[in-house]
């Protein structure tokens, strides 16, 4: 029998065709998603909330409009919130009830090529989000142009952060159930209060310092930095060392994860 | 020199778990070959570890002791490029439920790395041979079981592999979605397809099988053709009688002296013997008066009860 030759595209690239191939169906949604999401905290957040804030504590966001300071958090929520979304039931329905994990593991993929391929795929829908965020913050005039470009790839760095343990963690879970638990009391507080309404500066110390020790806030600091143009190199070096040291772990733990329950 | 055999298993092992405590061996130290064109079954009660010997054929579930060889190569080291070969149809069908009939093809050939043009092809030829053709853009949702296991057998063919894995292809459905589920197994072993599936029906294992292992705990405790085996390991023909509890305490004794093999279950008394006919008039005259009584040919399912004492379904 002659050797048959695997020809295509690299293996975790046929697994992000799954994922694009799904998608199809659902993008404009997403899309419509996207940009009403931005649009309606803009709107409540600007023509209410704000308005109340700027005449009164202007002070602690040394006279930034409030609009311009929350913008860069809430994006960087929205990419926590998204990857979680992306990642923990998608993951979770793969291997157990719709089972195209454990279809696609039958196949000349390896599990470290199904995980590598959605991974990209659930990067690819952040940053999507990202990028459509930091577009409606231009056209409302709260974030420049150039900046706004920025913005996108910090999503991606925030993306792959959250994506990676989240995956290695879903992979293992077997009751729905956990996800919500986990989305309650682990996604939902970070978004609370890592820094996307407020200065973590305003919080009591023990707080202030835990708040400043989560991802979310070093997500939330790098884009706001970079949006408001105060970033220094030594600080955004933190903020992406931090970040892509989560990611790097998380990657180890999901390989290893990954391969443990589709080889067991 | 004989041909190469396509699998050869060498006191393959299979243990489960953490080293110690938690550690439970679901294969124990089997050897079995596997021959072009030829379909060979694993036979087994629940747990006896067919799934687990099927999945490490598979490479997607590493070997625990031993050796493993598919296509020449080994399981341990060269997973990607057996899988490309092999056709899986896994125990619990992963068919993707929110796509069609049809997508569900073309994504899994693309898998494979198959070319659109090819994958579009294949998958058309596949819906015909799985009669799914009218069901093509239907969502697979919509799909009987039968017809689901047939989709899963389609999909394990669309890269047209040299070896097909069937882990209990027909349990489940009822006998009409068997029925057809054998036909088109028959027309693959026709083709020269190479299958290798497990089953804990008597009946399935003897139509399909030219020849297979029965496991047991993990072991496997006989091996040859169908018709060898029971030749080997029961005789020609079984008398079944059902007795009401007090005929069977009266006349149990006697009807046990009957034959050299008796087997005395839940429901039912079995007498072996080469002369059906000569035993149950014989049991008759006893004086026994069964409620139920017949003389059949042997089957697996009495190898089975030979070899381990126990009933294959339970
Ligand atoms: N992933 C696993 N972890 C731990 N134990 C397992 C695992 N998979 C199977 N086992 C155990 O190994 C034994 C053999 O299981 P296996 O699925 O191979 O049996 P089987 O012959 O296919 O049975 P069935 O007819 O029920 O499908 C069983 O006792 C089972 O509980
Ligand atoms: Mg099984």
């Amino acid at each position: 029998m002659p050797e048959r030759t695997v020809t295509g595209a690299a293996p975790a690239l046929r697994e992000l065709g799954y994922w694009l191939h799904r998608y199809r169906r659902i993008w404009r949604g997403t899309v419509v998603i996207s940009v009403a999401n931005p649009l309606l905290f803009l709107t409540a957040l600007g023509a209410g909330l704000g308005k109340l804030i700027n005449t009164r504590t202007a002070a602690a966001l040394h006279g930034t409009p409030y609009l311009h300071f929350v913008l860069p958090g809430l994006l960087a929520a929205a990419a926590m919130q998204t990857t979680y979304v992306e990642a923990a039931g998608p993951v979770l329905q793969s291997v157990r009830t719709r089972g195209n994990y454990r279809a696609a593991a039958t196949t000349p993929l390896d599990p470290t090529d199904i995980l590598y391929g959605h991974l990209l795929f659930i990067l690819l829908r952040v940053t999507m989000t990202g990028a459509m965020f930091a577009l409606v913050g231009a056209a409302f005039g709260t974030v420049g142009a150039t900046r706004a470009l920025l913005l996108a790839p910090c999503t991606t760095l925030i993306g792959l952060a959250f994506a990676t343990p989240v995956a290695a963690w879903a992979v293992t879970v077997s009751r729905p159930a956990s996800l919500t638990m986990m989305m309650r009391f682990a996604i939902l507080p970070l978004y609370m209060f890592s820094g996307t309404f407020f200065p973590t500066t305003g919080l009591p110390g023990p707080l202030r310092d835990l708040a400043e020790a989560t991802p979310l806030w070093h997500g939330v600091e790098l884009c706001r930095s970079l949006a408001l143009g105060t970033a220094t190199a030594a600080a955004t070096a933190v903020h992406v060392g931090y970040l892509a040291a989560m990611a790097a772990v998380g990657l180890w733990a999901a390989r290893r994860s990954y391969r443990r329950v589709l080889h067991a | 020199m004989p041909p190469q055999p396509l699998v050869t298993a060498r006191r393959l092992r299979k243990v489960y778990g953490k080293p110690g405590a938690r550690e439970f061996t679901a294969v124990d130290g089997i050897d079995f070959e596997v021959r072009r064109g030829e379909a060979f079954g694993l036979l087994g009660a629940n747990g006896a570890g067919k799934s687990s010997t099927m999945r490490m054929i598979a490479c997607v579930s590493p070997v625990s002791g031993g050796d493993l060889t598919i296509l020449g190569r080994d399981a341990a080291t060269d997973g990607p490029a057996i899988r490309a070969r092999l056709g899986v149809v896994p125990q619990d069908d992963t068919v993707d439920t929110e796509l069609t009939v049809r997508e569900n093809l073309l994504i899994y050939g693309r898998y494979f790395g198959l070319s659109k043009v090819e994958v579009r092809r294949r998958a058309a030829e596949l819906l015909e041979f799985a009669r799914l053709t009218e069901k093509a853009d239907e969502s697979v949702g919509a799909l009987s079981g039968g017809m689901r296991r047939r989709l899963t057998i389609a999909r394990a063919l669309v890269n047209s592999p040299d070896i097909v894995l069937l882990d209990e292809p027909t349990t489940g459905l009822d006998p009409q979605a068997r029925h057809l589920l054998w036909e088109r197994l028959f027309q693959l072993k026709r083709e020269g397809v190479t299958l290798l599936l497990t089953t804990h029906y008597m009946d399935e294992a003897e139509q399909l099988c030219d020849r297979l292992v029965v496991m047991d705990s993990g072991r496997i405790v006989a091996e040859g053709a169908p018709a060898e085996l029971i030749s080997r390991y029961t005789t020609r023909e079984v008398v079944e009688l059902r007795l009401t509890d007090g005929d069977r305490a009266t006349y149990g004794d006697e009807l046990r002296s009957l034959v050299a093999r008796f087997e005395d279950l839940a429901d039912r008394l079995l007498l072996y013997t080469d002369d059906g006919e000569d035993v149950l008039s014989r049991a008759h005259a006893t004086g026994a008066r069964p409620i139920t009584a017949l003389v059949r040919r042997s089957t697996l399912e009495d190898v089975f009860l030979t070899l381990t004492g126990r009933s294959l379904v339970d």
